[in-house]
This record gives C-alpha cells, structure tokens and sequence, in this order.
C-alpha cells in the first residue's frame, strides 16, 4: 500500500526516503569531529615551529598518522553531507542540482583520496 | 491548469532577523568556508608528503599577508562552527530550548570563537617570534 496521494505518485515527488539518514550521519560525524579537529589542532600549536621537519616527524608518527587519517575521512564525509543539503535547498534547477550534487561528490572523493594518499606516503614513504 | 511558480524553502526574506536566526545561518556559511578550507588542509597535506621544497612553497603561500587573513578567518569559522554544532546537538538531545537559554548559548557561541580565535592566533604570534 502507498501513502503518497495519486497527484504526489503523478508528479514523481515526496519523500526521498534516506532524509533520517543523512541527518543523523551528520550528527554522528560531526561528534567524531570535535575531538579529531582539537587533537589536529592542539598538535599542530605544540610543535616547536611549523618548519617542515617538525611538521613531517609529527606527521610521521603512527598515532598522528591514524589519527589524521580519521580526521580527512571524517571531514570528507560530513563535509559532503552537509554541502549537499545546502545545494539541495538553493538549486533549485533539476539539471544544475544533478551536475552541482556529482561535482561536489568528485570534490570530496577527489580531497579526501589525496589526503589519505599523502598521509599514507609521509607514514610509510622514505 | 497552469504550474505557477511558487516560493520555495527556504524563503528568508520574509523574517524579520533575530539572533537565532543570525546564529543559523552563520552555522551554514561557516560550514561552507570549512569545505573550502578542507582543500586547503589537502593542499597542506600533499605539500608535506611532496618535501622540504614543496612544502616551504605552500608554506610561504600560507604566510603571505592575504594567507594569514584567510587562515585567521577559518580559525573563526572553525571554533564558530565546532561551538554551534554542539550547541545544535544540545539542542538535538532537548535541552537548552528556553528563551534565556538559547540567548545565553548563542551568545557565548560567539563571544567563545572569538576569544579562541585570538588565543589561537596569538599563541603562533608568540611561537613566530621567540
């Protein structure tokens, strides 16, 4: 049985049925983030100096390496959950909306990849 | 029967501005500043893994006078949005929805970023120069 009224079933339109989903994802991201984000922080004041050695040997450190790879995952992903809604909500134009949605996903796919990759090569690379 | 075009949601022209509101939407900018500014961390990143001289050219475009704004800024943006986001979880769980409590809240949002921007800044002032 359907809920949707027959001009709703017509039209195409109505619930997109993961809305639940995406809010509560950005929920439990967003609570990942806090401490990722001040760790990454606190870090990077605590160094001596922001030279490249220092940056690199802290970088280089298997904690600071997994530590800012959940970091990049993390803010790839609710990065995306939340622009996305602010697309959703300003573009209004189905064909500008579709284009906009793919950018940004290859966007973050395309940002969070090399910034996994370059942790990865400072973690295990000479 | 013709389709009119009618408004659509968000549709903020109609409010009068209160401090809620300013606080809401200032979440979301912040929030799209931030996205931005993920780029840029990647940008950090790969300039890190690339080698000293890689990293001394992001560095050097980092420090420049329009680098330091822009990072000042996503400072602001960071602790702003990280601050409201928990006070929008707060809010999620069910507390803090009084009148008195969201203006108490939303004020300390933002005086908070504030302090914690020039905290953050002026530690790496002291750092730049001892």
């Amino acid at each position: 049985m359907s809920l949707r009224s027959p001009l709703g079933r017509v039209l195409g339109r109505g619930s997109a049925r993961d809305g639940t989903e995406h809010w509560w994802a950005e929920r439990i991201s967003s609570v990942a983030l806090v401490p990722l984000t001040l760790w990454f922080l606190v870090s990077l004041l605590a160094l001596p100096d922001l030279g490249y050695a220092a940056v690199r040997g802290w970088l280089a450190l298997p904690i600071s390496s997994l530590l800012a790879v959940l970091l990049v995952v993390t803010l790839a992903y609710h990065s995306h959950l939340g622009t996305t809604v602010v697309i959703e909500d300003y573009v209004h134009d189905a064909g500008l909306k579709v284009a906009s949605l793919l950018v940004l996903r290859f966007l973050h796919v395309l940002a969070g990849g090399a910034s996994i990759f370059a942790l990865l090569h400072i973690a295990f690379g000479a | 029967m013709p389709v009119r075009a009618r408004p659509l949601s968000p549709h903020l022209e109609v409010y009068r501005w209160r401090l809620n509101m300013v606080l809401s939407i200032t979440h979301r900018i912040t929030g799209i500043a931030l996205s931005v500014g993920f780029l840029v961390l990647m940008y950090w990143l790969v300039a890190v893994a690339g080698g000293p001289r890689a990293y001394e050219s992001a560095a050097a475009v980092l420090a420049s006078p329009l680098g330091i704004l822009a990072l000042i800024l996503w400072t602001f943006a960071f602790f702003y949005h990280c601050l409201a986001g928990v006070r929008h979880l707060m809010f999620d769980v069910g507390f803090g929805f009084e009148r008195a409590q969201r203006r108490r809240s939303g004020l300390i949002t933002i005086a908070g970023a504030v302090v914690l921007t020039f905290a953050v800044w002026i530690l790496l002032w002291h750092g730049a120069h001892s």
